[in-house]
């Protein structure tokens, strides 16, 4: 099957600094990945470069097997891009901004598409207004919208859930989740990683124009996270059969690594034979936030100093 | 013409349109100020051609000069303004070809340029009627000046990184290229040497050729203005969509 996206060893270099030091990666059509790292990555580079708005020094990538270069008409009809920053032209109304947009993906009679965008994104009420008077939320959701008139196979978001409301971010998820479902690939990118968590399948993280970790997300949690038994006590001191692997937080709780119900029985048993009285109790599920914290340190000792 | 090509026009002339008495109106009063002064202070010492008034000699020149200076204006500030808010990745995203850009764009500047030079003729034809020698060449000088300043405006509009890069594009060009062009004196009544100089200033011909429309008199033949005209037309556009392919300061 052709990939939904295919970046193959890309570079793009601006002044002294990498901004792409040779990224390579695959999104498989239907999947929802998520970019992650920190700013300054290259995260957007990359979309950008994906999208046809950054020419990369070298390397090829491909939206439905269309390099975007050589076949750049192709590309972008598969491509929809939410962009980062919120843009918007102050001289027309939404439902005007969704038709020209359709317009230039010479899509002429989309008005039912537009019909239902406007009424799943929750801005029907606003269709006529002027996108000046919209505010930062709304004018986000219109972003989106944008994004999708031509109804692309692969969908970017970059970062869109940046300063928005609960109420956007869940109409959103809920829309994109359906939009996936239906066969559409997602592309991520996001700093609130349980976003990240909850929704993607797979995740890359990129830190300095390089990609430092690339696999299925229960995959980089079950290497990178661990489930912990939090327990605070009284009376005893830390039985040494539960020493291994075990630390103590700031708050004088201990943080007991556990694989399962077993193991959080067995370490509560050996706390009472000791006799320890039990102040407060709970298990942690494993974190994607700790996962890039590690990641983001290793790759940190590793990465080359840029020249 | 793809359907892209024809909604980036369509959003280009609504663009003008919806503000229309700043991007129309505004213009249109600013050529009769001119008209109204430089007729009063000249009128009864100049006869540019044999058996026509200095006041008549004006007004194409004026109109021309509007609509040159309008395409310009059209095309240059849409690009600089989407560039600068960031509302040009909505054009740069869609699979719009080079051609798709560089003729919306163009023909917007058209437009404007030929709305702005009606609204100088419908505020001026009941106090100075006009002959309309040929309509042809009027005709043909109004598309071929306005398509000439509209290249020249995404050019600009492409190149500046802030709006006074533009304004000085327009203020240190277009300006002194259109006012010395002889909307309001024929070349022929200058020294040599800035007959010589205005004959190298492509908006000249522009002007002359529009103005034989009107009177059949001109200072150089229309069919030369117009070859040369086309010409400086035909080198701008194979310009700007070199810049436009290679994606010069807007695909970085």
């Amino acid at each position: 099957m052709t990939p939904a996206v295919e970046v193959r060893d890309v570079r793009k270099r601006y002044g002294k600094l990498d901004a792409l030091d040779g990224i390579s990666l695959t999104v498989e059509p239907g999947e929802f990945f998520a970019l992650l790292g920190p700013n300054g990555a290259g995260k957007t580079t990359l979309i950008s470069a994906l999208g046809g708005l950054v020419r990369a020094d070298s390397g090829e990538l491909r939206v439905m097997g269309h390099d975007v270069i050589r076949d750049y008409r192709e590309a972008r009809r598969s491509l929809g891009i939410v962009p980062q920053e919120i843009v918007f032209d102050p001289f027309f109304s939404v439902r005007e901004t969704l038709e020209l947009q359709s317009g230039y993906f010479g899509l002429r009679d989309n008005g039912k598409w537009i019909d239902e965008l406007l009424e799943r994104l929750a801005l029907g009420p606003k269709a006529g207004a002027n996108m000046r008077s919209l505010s930062g939320g709304m004018k986000r959701r219109v972003l989106v919208a944008q994004a999708l008139v031509h109804r692309p196979p692969v969908i970017v978001l970059d970062e869109p859930t940046a300063g928005v409301d609960v109420e956007l971010r869940q109409t959103l998820w809920a829309f994109v989740r359906e939009l996936n479902a239906a066969g559409h690939a997602i592309i991520l990118t996001t700093h609130y990683l349980e976003e990240a968590q909850e929704l993607c399948s797979r995740i890359a993280m990129m830190k300095a124009g390089r990609i430092v970790a690339l696999d299925e997300t229960a995959r980089l949690l079950a290497a990178f996270s661990e489930r912990v038994l939090r327990v605070k006590f009284a009376g005893c001191e830390l039985p040494a059969a539960l020493a291994a692997g075990a630390s103590l937080a700031a708050d004088g709780a201990w943080r007991l690594p556990v694989e399962g119900a077993a193991q959080v029985e067995s370490a509560l048993a050996r706390l009472r034979e000791a006799g320890a009285r039990i102040e407060h109790l709970e298990v942690a599920e494993p974190e994607l936030e700790e996962v890039f914290v590690k990641i983001m340190a290793n790759a940190g000792e590793a990465a080359p100093v840029p020249a | 013409m793809s359907a892209g090509f024809r909604t980036l026009l369509w959003k280009e002339v609504l663009r003008f349109w919806k503000v229309s008495v700043q991007t129309v109106a505004a213009p249109v009063l600013s050529a009769l100020l001119f008209l109204m002064i430089f007729s009063h202070a000249l009128s009864s010492h100049v006869e540019a051609y044999p058996g026509v008034g200095y006041t008549q000699f004006l007004v194409p020149g004026l109109a021309m000069m509007s609509m040159l200076q309008n395409a310009f204006a059209n095309s240059s500030s849409s690009i600089i303004q989407s560039k600068l808010t960031g509302n040009i990745v909505f054009i740069l995203l869609p699979p719009l070809t080079p051609g798709d850009i560089f003729g919306a764009y163009l023909l917007a500047s058209v437009a404007r340029g030929l709305a702005v030079g009606a609204g100088v003729f419908a505020a001026t034809f009941l106090v100075v009627p006009l002959p309309v020698a040929s309509p042809f060449w009027m005709l043909a000088f109004a598309l071929v000046g306005s398509a000439l300043l509209g290249a020249l405006g995404i050019v600009a509009g492409i190149w500046a990184e802030k709006f006074d890069q533009l304004a000085a594009f327009q203020n240190f060009l277009v300006m002194p290229l259109t006012f010395l062009a002889g909307v309001f004196y024929s070349v022929k009544s200058l020294p040599p040497f800035w007959q010589a100089a205005s004959h190298l200033n492509p908006f000249f011909y522009a002007i002359d050729g529009f103005r034989y429309g009107f009177f059949g008199q001109s200072d150089v033949p229309p069919e030369t203005s117009l070859a040369i005209a086309t010409g400086t037309l035909c080198a701008l556009s194979w310009l700007t969509l070199r810049l436009l392919r290679s994606g010069y300061k807007l695909r970085s």
